[in-house]
C-alpha cells in the first residue's frame, strides 16, 4: 500500500514537471524567436538592399557553445585580396535570436591587407549568427554559425 | 568620463609592407537600453556607436557597433604598413564624447 502511494506520487510529480517545462519552452521560446528571425531578415534586406548573398567566401568563427552570453568571442574573415580594384568592403554581423538583429558593421579599406576583424558579443539565447560580406565588385558573400548559449547576455 | 581609458596594442616597428595586427579595449558599460533597475524602468542606452582607424590622417577602417557588442569593447584587425607613422584611433559615445588614442609605429625598409 505505502510504496503503490510512493510510485504513485513520483509519477505524478515526473509528469507535471515534464508538462511544466514543455509549455514553458513552448510559450517562451517560439514566438520570439519567430519575431527575431524576421527582424534579422528585414535588417539585412536593409543592409544589402535586393541581392542575394552567395554562400561561402566568408568565414565566421565562435565557439559552438558559449557558457556565458555576456561576451562571446568572434572572428569574421574574408578569403579576398585587398588591392585597391578587388577587395571586401564590409563584413555585417547579424544575430537571429537576439532583442535587436544587428551586431556590428566592420569596413575595411586596402590599408588593411587582410579581411579580417574579431571583437565580443552578446547573445540572448541559443541562435544563429551571420557573417554577411560584401565585395567592391558588388557581389555578396554569407555565412551563418550555430551558438548555443548557457546563459543569456541581454537579460537583468 | 574619467574611467573610460583606451588601451592599444600596436607593434613598435613593422617591415614595409608587413601586416600588423592592432589590438583594441575601450572599458565601457555598453548599457544596451534593454535592461530595467530595480523599480523597473528602462535603464537608457549608451553604447560606443562607432571606431574608427585612421592612418597619418587617412581612413583605414570603421566600425558601426550595436547593443549587442559586450560590454568593454575589443575590437582587432590588420593594417599593412608601408610608412612611418601614427594610427589615430576614435570611439564615438552615444552621449557624444569621443575617447581618442594614438600610437606609433616604425617601418624600416
Amino acid at each position: 500500500m505505502s510504496t503503490g502511494t510512493a510510485a504513485t506520487r513520483r509519477t505524478v510529480i515526473k509528469q507535471v514537471g515534464a508538462g511544466a517545462l514543455a509549455a514553458g519552452g513552448l510559450l517562451l521560446v517560439a514566438p520570439s524567436a519567430r519575431a527575431d528571425l524576421a527582424k534579422a531578415q528585414k535588417l539585412l534586406k536593409e543592409l544589402i538592399g535586393e541581392k542575394v548573398p552567395q554562400e561561402g567566401k566568408v568565414r565566421l568563427d565562435m565557439p559552438q557553445i558559449a557558457e556565458n552570453g555576456q561576451t562571446v568571442p568572434l572572428t569574421a574573415a574574408v578569403d579576398s585580396p585587398m588591392t585597391p580594384d578587388n577587395y571586401c568592403k564590409v563584413i555585417h554581423i547579424l544575430a537571429d535570436g537576439n532583442p535587436e538583429a544587428g551586431v556590428c558593421s566592420f569596413k575595411f579599406t586596402p590599408a588593411n591587407g587582410r579581411a579580417e576583424f574579431s571583437t565580443r558579443m552578446r547573445l540572448a539565447q541559443t541562435q544563429n549568427v551571420w557573417a554577411v560580406a560584401e565585395m567592391s565588385d558588388g557581389s555578396v558573400w554569407m555565412t551563418k554559425t550555430e551558438v548555443k548559449v548557457t546563459i543569456g547576455g541581454c537579460g537583468g | 568620463m574619467a574611467d573610460i581609458k583606451p588601451r592599444i596594442k600596436v607593434p613598435k616597428t613593422a617591415k614595409k609592407g608587413e601586416l600588423v595586427e592592432i589590438k583594441t579595449l575601450v572599458s565601457h558599460v555598453m548599457e544596451s537600453g534593454q535592461r530595467k533597475d530595480a523599480d523597473g524602468k528602462t535603464i537608457p542606452r549608451k553604447i560606443i556607436n562607432r571606431f574608427t582607424c585612421e592612418f597619418n590622417g587617412k581612413p583605414v577602417c570603421e566600425m558601426v557597433l550595436h547593443p549587442a557588442i559586450s560590454a568593454n569593447p575589443y575590437i582587432s584587425f590588420f593594417v599593412k604598413v608601408e610608412e612611418s607613422g601614427t594610427f589615430g584611433f576614435a570611439w564615438y559615445d552615444d552621449d557624444g564624447t569621443v575617447y581618442k588614442a594614438e600610437s606609433k609605429i616604425d617601418v624600416t625598409a
